[in-house]
Formats: structure tokens, C-alpha cells, sequence
């Protein structure tokens, strides 16, 4: 029997870190939101890695809590180690990570989510989405629920119709053993699926393991917090240990004599599962010449005595996982506590999405994280946020909040899904970020905070510390042109005991502070009149004092690329129309949709002198419809 | 892709006298072209014609020119306009445009003058057909013709060298994005990067000294005097919007005659047909087909279907027999021909029969017969591609000497990979993704 439940805004499919996002964004942007789930227990939980962060992931995570997300204030409480990678490498690929305590994480979620207004959680499943006219009206659950929303968000993650996968043991269910969502089919809207798989190494019993032949790996002292909002003596906390270890021969022995029983190598998987993230038996063959692969051991939190086997990932017979783990040094007398799995699930194919995350063909319908062929914790909230921001926004009436390439690592996820499609779980990179320089973890909050505070998610109170610090940065910058220093004594000895070349003459500090090897507070002793800034301000003025060429040389490039983003193309131009383009470049054209000429000079299959017809043609129809002719 | 960046080309119109236009378009149309001159534009009226010299780098003259300066807006593309009157021969004329392409303009695309003054509304819908078909002839050209107008050896060479590049940004960008890779990946590719960039320059060294980079195959048409040359000179004219210049400093009376077919570039030299006086003729004529042979990469040997051969021309197929030639008999619109071979090609200037078959063998003889055309990198485009690929790598391997990190040496190595990826038609980002996958065993 279905009965009427309530009539509320939106609807979020799935309490994930897509879901948990696009429910708060939302509710704080006062929509009436309800998100259903399968398992209340398991609000934000982490089914694979014990990590938030990474190279990259850190970025998205900072431009989240810039943008007023949550994952960032949520980590900074759970985390139990943190750790800011790439130190040696330059500014923008320095990346944050943290381990977390997954118990805790799942719990600081929870209770934030039951403790913001205008927000409900609710254990039902999702049977059917509800659409009329190519419109969202509501949603149906598996208990005869029916709400009338005016938005749904699907933030399904890898649960629909989701299959694991150990050795020859196949069950019909979704990650770390929850129910698989089999009712719900997103095909008869009419969208198109695609079937991707991942997987996830073993988890240990700690008590089992001999850490004392491992080598510990451990936080940094002096640590960052995620989110902008937190001084690091506000989470500052006693940090525990991971430790790495390695395979051997044996191990590898093990992996090749019992490959006939992988179901990724028996064929028995169909779906298209992530290069940079391969199991170990896809390293012993695909790298058949390393003779060790790295294996990391990362407590899963403090209340636990689980550890993650990072490096392991593994679809093989559990008696396998065993066997192989055990001839691991520190391994050998290792117990399972549950058993490494693939994981082979719906996803839908993302260019049919739009670039606030909505499905084209169905207006209200967004839809965000792993269910659109993405991979990684991180990439699921940016999604969700993005999502929830838009949906409420839809809802009033406003336009959408699109960050583009130029503005955030969130930009490049959402535009190469959208844009490119993928053909596997798309992982974020540094490398995919053409303006890599640009889009720094540390001025996430000068990117994207007023962004945030406009929409209505930055606090008025964070805002004006945000906007206090760049003018301090600001000011910092002006002031340092105009401190002149002479060669006297002390300043040619500053220089002398950092390796750095004498002066000859006079020079501003502005233009000293250029050198790599000098720091800004190396000339505290002549530079007196210098306001108290904190060490944040203090690594902004020097990151654009030292990068200042290469910054300026990408922020040309983004001018360009801004130019080509402005360049509108109506929505429903009929590619017919527009004279001699390519077959291809007109089908994936048509199938696309894009909003841009710069979009469209991203797809591929579409060349630069298509782009050229398209612009001659835009600019006829500029000049009057009546004169544009058809020679299509 | 850029729209609005500086842009320049030579606009010679077809078949005119000494006198190569040289336009460049765009905001810094005057500041480019002011670096490679010794008058100084920055303080002269638009729309006058200024006298002065162009310089190379060392500050030689290259050509002296008359320099007309326009500025934006009253412009056919409406931006800044500047062109050059120059009055050397097609060599002088390449060398002026590669001055101005070294300080900062970019060789434009076929059709993008035209393109630009429509798209900032100086010129009318009724044109913007025109510039369609343009675009559209390129967009013909497709990327495998590029690819194999290129010598063999010389796009195996990019090739190697561009992948060697990506090996060092692969590994660098793995470093990056994946700290906790166990191999140092960061070791030495300082020393990489140095040899990578000297092998560059001595691509571009050979290319300067002539020896690689010239503008098509060097096509010679010879035979005795009333054979046809001249009418085949002017039908392959006709068909094929040749440009056709006088060489200046030369006797004037031979022609080079630049044309494509199907996207394969020829120079045809000719010396008949200016001077038909008929006393020394012969004589001058068998000398001159001498010395234009000994340079050509191929000879057309033009004879008569209608006589037999003659001693003269038995001399001359001695003297061409270490040459790639065509045999073409001539007239056969006069009655059956008198055939030496099969392999000849028979024609008539007349009706334009067997045209089209000599151009495709032409073409072919080019394309399979072995004749190198390592003149296509030639191309002007591609020379630049390859001083911009160098000056990337000089930046990066600066930068390593003075410690920048490695994520912004790679900017650099980025920046280098496109130029060299710009000669043989290849682009990076995806590319980039996939060596890191391929190469490196990554992952949690």
C-alpha cells in the first residue's frame, strides 16, 4: 500500500559523502530535505581506505570547507593522524592528508546531520524515482512512502544492483556486506548506465600483527588543519602510528599460482575497474619485474583493533587473502577480520549531466559521487555539495553555482565527468588541473569563500575572517615594496648564513624575498615594522613573491581560457544548421550539449577548425536569425 | 586554442612581381614588428607607410621593406594591423616571417585574417561563405596527409624525442601524485632534460642551414623547345591557385612556382616560355634544364608523342638518369603517340587530358618512390613549433638550476610537449594520464 508521507524539497538518495553534503547544503539553505538511506548506522561511513585527503583529494577537501561543506570540520574532529605530503615539492602539490578514526567520523557526521535544522534522516530504500513531464516530482520507498519533493539527488554511491565479488564466492549485496539496491531502475528515466567495479583490501585484527618488524610511519609535529575555520591548537591531539611493510617473492608466488581463481581474471567480472587503483593481482602481473610492492598498515580508529591492508586490494579466495597475507613480513600469524572484495555496481554515464550535476533530460534530477563513475571519498562530497548547492538553488529560482576549471580542483572533477565521460572510476590528479599553480590547498579559502558566503554557506563570522586575511596578505605585499634595505652589516650577514649572494646595492625586501632559499621571517631583525601576521598570511606573501612569474604566465592562460568559457551557445541549437562540421564532432555535439565554446573545445572528437565553424556560425546568428542559411 | 592572439602570414597575392606582403594582426602586431625593425613604430601615425630594415636577432638586415601601420579599429580584421613590403624572393620573404614569428606572433591558421574580420563584424554575412570554405579545405587536409608529408626519419625523430619527454613529465608527475611511490623518480632528469634540448637544437641547426627545411619538392620541367612546357607550366597553374614568383638577384627569367597537391608541396621550375627568341635558345635552354636539374628532387621530361626521339633528348635522359623522372608525352590530342614506355604519361595540354593522371603520379612518386621531402618540417609552422619546444626546455632546465620545485618545471616540460606534439599532430593531457598508468604501479 503506498500512502502520502509528506511533501518536502528535496530528496537525497543515499547518506554517503555525496549524500551527507547534498543534505546539508541544502537544508542549511532552508529547503526541507530528507535523506533516505539504508542503513542509519552507516551515515558517512568509509568502506575502504581509513584516509581523507591525498594529494588532490586534500585540495577538494579544503575547497569544500572553503565553499561551507563539512567533510573538512568533520575530519579535523576524527582524524587520529595528519600528515601534509609533498613538503620537498612546491606550493601546489603540497597535499593533506589525514588517517581517521572511521567509528568517529561516522559518528561527528551523524550527529551534525541530526542536529541541522530543516534536515531528516530516514532508513528507507528508494524504490522509484518519481518524474512527470520530464520533471522530478518526488520519490516512492520500499515501506509505500510517497514524497512529493521538488528535487532529488541520487547519491546511491556503488549500491545499485551491486554484486561482490571473493574468488569463486558471489553475492548479490553492496559494500561491506549493507543490502544492495535492486529495485530502483534509473533505466526507465530513460538514463544511460554503465557497469564499473573497484574493490578493497582485507581489514586485520591488530593484536595479530608484529608491528615491531614493520617500519612505523608517522604525522607530522607541526600539522594543518582540514578546514579554515580550525587553528591546529584547536584539534591538536596525540597521534597514532601506520606502518609499512612490503610483499616478497612468496607472496607474489602465491598471487600467480592461483590466478585462475580471481574472478577478475577468470572473466567472471564485467565491469571496468580503475587503473590507478589496481589489486595485487593486477601489480604481480602487470609489474611482473618489481620484486616487492608496498604494503601499508593504518589502524581503522581507536575504538577498534581492525587495520587496513593499503596495497592489498584483493578479489582472490579468502583462503588466498589469507595465504598471501601471511607470507608478508609482520603478516605471519595475521587473522582476518573481514575479507578483501571487488565490487562491480550501476553507474550512470555522467555526460548526460549538466555542469550544476542535474540530468539533462530531467529537469529537478541531480545526481553526484560514485553513481556518476567517480572513485574516492573526497570526489563523492564535492559532487554532493555541488549538487545540494544547485538543487536549492533550482528551487528559488536561481542560477547555478559553476566552478570552473580556473577556480577549483572541484571545477576540473565536474567538467572532465561531464565533458569527457569516463571510462573507468575517475580519480581526481594533480596532473588533470591545467592551472595547477593556481589552484593551491592553501588559498582554497581565497578561490572560492566569497563563492560560499554569497550562496549562504560561509557564517558571516568566518566570512569576515577571510576577507580580514587577504587584506593582511594584501597590505603585507604593498608594504614590502617600499621596505628598502641598504648593504649594511646585518643584512649582507643574513645572507651569508643563508647561502645567499651579497647585495650590491639597495633593494626592496619585496624583491629579496624572490630568492628561493630566503624566508620572510630570516629579516625580522630589519624589518621592524612589521604587523603581527600569522604563519598562514606569512606563506601566502611568500608563495607570491617566489612564484610570482609562473603565476602570472597561468593567469594569462586563464584569461584566455575564461574568453572562450563566455562564449555562450544556446542550448537548443540545432547542429544541423551549422555548415560543414565533422560527423563526428556534430554527433558528440549533439549528444553533449555544451554550454561553451570552451566546453565544446574540450570534447574529444571535436577539432579546433570545428570550433572555428561554430563560432563563424554563433556570430551569424548573432547578427539576425533570418539571414542564416541552411546549408547543412 | 587561442582567438585573439597575434597572428601573421605572408599575403602575397598570386602570380604578381618581386614584392612579398608580409600582414600581421592582432594587439601586438606593432610591438612584435617593432622588435624586429630599426624604425621605431611605437611613435608613428596609423595608416602610414614607414621605411626601415628588417633584423634578425643579431640585428643583420634580412630585408629592407616598407612598413604599413594600422591601428585598431579601422582595420580589415579590426585589431592592430601592420604589413610588410618586402622585396627579396620567397627565401628572404620566410626569413622576414620567421623574425616576426621568433618575437611573438603565431603562424595563422588558412582563412583566419578573413575569419577574424568577420567574427569582430568588419566584413558581411555574404563573405562569410567564403571564409567557410576555407576552414573547411583545411579541415580536408586530414591529420594522417600531415603526418605523411613529414620525411619518415625526421617525424620518427620528434617522435622519439617527444616521447622521451613525456617519460621525464611522467615520472615527475607521478612523484607528485603519488608521493609515496616507492622509487626515487626525481634522481636525474636534469641531465635529461639538457640532452633533449641540445638534440632540439641541432634538429633546428640543420633545418636552418637549408638542408631540411625548404618549402616543397623541387620539381624541374625540361625537354626541347615546342614540346608543351610552357602550356604544362600553365595548366598545372590554372588548376592549382599556384603562387608564382620572380626571384630576385637571378636572371629573372626562371620562375619558381609553389603549388600543392592534395596537400603535398612542389616548387616547379621552369625556364621556358620567357624568353622564346630562337636564335641561341636551344643551347642557353639545355643549360640552364642542366644546372635547375642538378638541384631538383624530380624531373618532368616533357617530350612529343607525335616525333621520334631526338639526339638532343637522348643527351638529355643521359644526363637525368640518376634522377627521379616522369616521362610525359605531349599532344596526344594530334594522333597516336610514340610511345618510349608504358610508364610514360601521355597528355595533352590541349584538352587537359592526362592532367590529372601526371599529378597523381606526381604525387605518388613523392609520397612512395622514396623522394625525401624532409621539406615539410619545412613548413614554416613546424620550425616554429620546433624554436618554441627548444625555448620551453631552455626555461625548464634554467629553472632546475636554480631549485624550483619539480611542479613547476613541469610547466615548462607541459608547455614543450604541445610545441613538438603541434609538428606531428599530437596533443598531451591524455596522454600524460596513460603513461603514468602504463609505466608506474600505483595505487592503494
Amino acid at each position: 500500500m503506498l500512502y502520502d508521507a509528506a511533501d518536502i524539497d528535496v530528496a537525497v538518495i543515499g547518506a554517503g559523502h555525496a549524500g551527507c553534503e547534498a543534505g546539508l547544503a541544502c537544508a542549511r539553505l532552508n529547503k526541507k530535505t530528507i535523506i533516505f538511506t539504508m542503513s542509519v548506522d552507516t551515515i558517512a561511513m568509509m568502506p575502504c581506505n581509513p584516509n581523507i585527503g591525498g594529494t588532490s583529494k586534500g585540495h577538494l577537501v579544503r575547497e569544500i570547507d572553503a565553499l561551507g561543506g563539512e567533510m573538512g570540520k568533520n575530519i579535523d574532529k576524527a582524524y587520529i593522524q595528519s600528515k601534509m605530503l609533498n613538503q620537498a615539492k612546491g606550493p601546489a602539490v603540497h597535499s593533506l592528508r589525514a588517517q581517521a578514526d572511521k567509528i568517529k567520523y561516522t559518528n561527528e557526521m551523524t550527529q551534525v546531520i541530526q542536529n541541522t535544522p530543516n534536515l531528516l534522516v530516514k532508513q528507507q530504500e528508494v524504490t522509484q524515482i518519481l518524474v512527470e513531464n520530464n520533471k522530478v516530482v518526488g520519490i516512492k520507498t520500499n515501506t509505500g512512502a510517497v514524497y512529493n519533493a521538488k528535487a532529488v539527488i541520487i547519491a546511491a554511491g556503488t549500491y545499485i544492483k551491486s554484486r561482490v565479488l571473493i574468488g569463486e564466492c558471489i553475492e548479490h549485496i553492496g559494500p561491506n556486506g549493507l543490502k544492495s539496491a535492486n529495485t530502483i531502475s534509473l533505466e526507465e528515466l530513460g538514463i544511460e548506465i554503465r557497469r564499473f567495479k573497484t574493490g578493497t583490501p582485507a581489514r586485520v585484527d591488530g593484536r595479530t600483527v608484529n608491528i615491531d618488524e614493520m617500519e612505523p610511519q608517522y604525522g607530522d609535529e607541526n600539522i594543518t588543519p582540514f578546514s579554515f575555520s580550525n587553528t591546529k591548537e584547536d584539534i591538536s591531539r596525540k597521534q597514532i602510528k601506520c606502518y609499512l611493510t612490503y610483499t616478497n617473492e612468496l607472496t607474489h608466488q602465491i598471487i600467480r599460482d592461483n590466478l585462475d581463481r580471481s574472478p577478475m581474471y577468470s572473466g567472471v567480472i564485467e565491469g571496468i575497474g580503475p587503473r590507478y587503483c589496481p589489486s595485487i593481482e593486477d601489480k604481480v602481473v602487470r609489474f611482473a619485474d618489481k620484486e616487492r610492492h608496498q604494503v601499508f598498515i593504518e589502524p581503522e580508529g581507536e575504538q577498534t583493533q581492525e587495520m587496513y591492508v593499503q596495497g592489498m586490494s584483493s578479489s582472490l579466495p579468502e583462503e588466498v587473502q589469507i595465504k598471501m597475507l601471511r607470507s608478508i613480513k609482520g603478516l605471519s600469524n595475521v587473522e582476518l577480520v573481514r575479507t578483501g572484495y571487488a565490487i562491480e555496481y550501476d553507474c550512470i554515464n555522467p555526460i548526460q549531466l549538466t555542469h550544476s550535476l542535474e540530468l539533462k533530460n530531467i529537469s529537478g534530477l541531480f545526481s553526484a559521487g560514485q553513481i556518476n563513475g567517480s572513485s574516492g571519498y573526497e570526489e563523492a562530497a564535492a559532487q554532493g555539495l555541488i549538487a545540494g548547492i544547485n538543487a536549492a538553488l533550482k528551487i528559488d529560482n536561481k542560477e547555478p553555482l559553476i566552478i570552473d576549471r580556473s577556480e577549483g580542483y572541484i571545477g576540473v572533477l565536474i567538467d572532465d565527468l561531464v565533458t569527457k565521460g569516463t571510462k573507468e572510476p575517475y580519480r581526481m590528479l594533480t596532473s588533470r588541473a591545467e592551472y595547477r599553480l593556481l589552484l593551491r590547498q592553501d588559498n582554497a579559502d581565497m578561490r572560492l569563500t566569497k563563492k560560499g558566503y554569497d550562496i549562504g554557506l560561509v557564517s558571516e563570522s568566518a566570512y569576515n575572517a577571510f576577507v580580514q586575511k587577504k587584506k593582511s596578505i594584501e597590505t603585507e605585499i604593498k608594504r614590502l615594496q617600499k621596505v628598502y634595505l641598504g648593504t649594511s652589516e646585518t643584512v649582507q650577514n643574513i645572507l651569508l648564513q643563508k647561502n645567499s649572494t651579497p647585495l650590491k646595492s639597495g633593494i626592496s625586501l619585496f624583491e629579496l624575498l624572490k630568492r628561493p632559499e630566503l624566508e620572510y621571517n630570516d629579516f625580522n631583525e630589519v624589518n621592524d615594522k612589521r604587523p603581527e601576521l600569522t604563519p598562514e598570511i606569512i606563506e601566502q606573501i611568500q608563495i607570491e613573491l617566489k612564484y610570482e612569474g609562473y603565476i602570472k604566465r597561468q593567469l594569462i592562460q586563464v584569461e584566455q581560457f575564461k574568453k572562450l568559457e563566455k562564449k555562450l551557445i544556446p542550448t537548443d541549437l540545432d547542429y544541423n544548421d551549422v555548415y560543414s562540421l565533422r560527423l563526428e564532432a556534430k554527433q558528440k555535439l549533439e549528444q553533449l550539449r555544451p554550454i561553451s565554446i570552451g566546453q565544446a573545445s574540450r570534447i574529444s572528437g571535436v577539432s579546433p577548425a570545428d570550433v572555428s565553424m561554430l563560432l563563424i556560425y554563433l556570430e551569424q546568428l548573432k547578427r539576425g536569425k533570418n539571414n542564416v542559411r541552411n546549408r547543412g | 586554442m587561442k582567438y585573439d592572439d597575434t597572428i601573421v602570414a605572408i599575403s602575397t597575392p598570386v602570380g604578381t612581381g618581386g614584392i612579398g606582403i608580409i600582414r600581421v594582426s592582432g594587439s601586438e602586431a606593432i610591438n612584435i614588428v617593432n622588435k624586429s625593425c630599426d624604425k621605431n613604430l611605437l611613435k608613428v601615425e596609423s595608416h602610414t607607410i614607414n621605411y626601415g630594415h628588417i633584423l634578425d636577432d643579431e640585428r643583420a638586415v634580412i630585408d629592407e621593406v616598407l612598413i604599413m601601420l594600422m591601428k585598431a579599429p579601422k582595420t580589415f580584421t579590426r585589431e592592430n594591423i601592420v604589413e610588410i613590403n618586402c622585396h627579396g624572393g620567397v627565401i628572404v620573404l620566410n626569413k622576414v616571417l620567421m623574425q616576426i614569428i621568433k618575437n611573438g606572433a603565431r603562424l595563422a591558421e588558412n582563412g583566419e585574417f578573413t575569419k577574424r574580420a568577420f567574427l569582430n563584424g568588419r566584413i558581411d554575412l555574404s563573405q562569410v561563405e567564403a571564409v567557410m570554405d576555407i576552414i573547411e579545405a583545411k579541415t580536408e587536409l586530414s591529420l594522417t596527409q600531415a603526418i605523411n608529408q613529414l620525411d619518415g626519419k625526421l617525424s620518427h625523430k620528434i617522435k622519439m624525442y617527444q616521447q622521451e619527454l613525456l617519460e621525464i613529465i611522467a615520472k615527475i608527475e607521478v612523484s607528485i601524485d603519488y608521493p609515496e611511490y616507492d622509487e626515487d623518480l626525481s634522481v636525474r632528469f636534469e641531465a635529461d632534460v639538457k640532452r633533449l634540448c641540445s638534440n632540439l637544437k641541432v634538429l633546428l641547426q640543420t633545418a636552418d642551414t637549408g638542408q631540411i627545411i625548404r618549402d616543397g619538392v623541387k620539381a624541374v620541367i625540361i625537354g626541347e623547345p615546342n614540346v608543351g612546357k610552357s602550356s604544362l607550366l600553365n595548366i598545372l597553374l590554372e588548376q592549382n591557385k599556384a603562387i608564382v614568383t620572380d626571384v630576385a638577384g637571378t636572371t629573372r627569367d626562371s620562375i619558381e612556382v609553389y603549388f600543392n597537391i592534395e596537400g603535398v608541396p612542389f616548387i616547379l621550375f621552369d625556364t621556358a616560355g620567357i624568353r622564346d627568341t630562337v636564335d641561341t635558345v636551344e643551347k642557353i635552354g639545355v643549360m640552364r634544364s642542366k644546372q635547375l636539374v642538378e638541384q631538383a628532387d624530380l624531373v618532368i621530361m616533357v617530350m612529343d608523342s607525335q616525333k621520334k626521339v631526338s639526339n638532343n633528348e637522348k643527351d638529355i635522359l643521359q644526363s637525368i638518369k640518376d634522377k627521379k623522372v616522369i616521362y610525359v608525352q605531349n599532344k596526344i590530342d594530334l594522333g597516336q603517340s610514340n610511345i618510349l614506355s608504358d610508364d610514360d604519361i601521355q597528355i595533352s595540354t590541349v584538352t587537359g587530358d592526362g592532367i590529372e593522371k601526371l599529378k597523381q603520379v606526381m604525387k605518388d612518386t613523392v609520397m612512395n618512390k622514396g623522394i625525401s621531402i624532409e621539406g615539410s618540417i619545412s613548413n614554416i609552422r613546424q620550425k616554429q613549433a620546433l624554436v618554441n619546444a627548444i625555448q620551453s626546455l631552455d626555461k625548464a632546465y634554467a629553472a632546475i638550476k636554480i631549485s624550483m620545485p619539480e611542479d613547476l618545471i613541469v610547466i615548462d616540460l607541459h608547455e614543450s610537449y604541445g610545441h613538438l606534439g603541434m609538428i606531428i599532430g599530437e596533443t598531451l593531457k591524455e596522454e600524460i594520464i596513460n603513461e603514468l598508468f602504463e609505466k608506474f604501479c600505483l595505487g592503494k
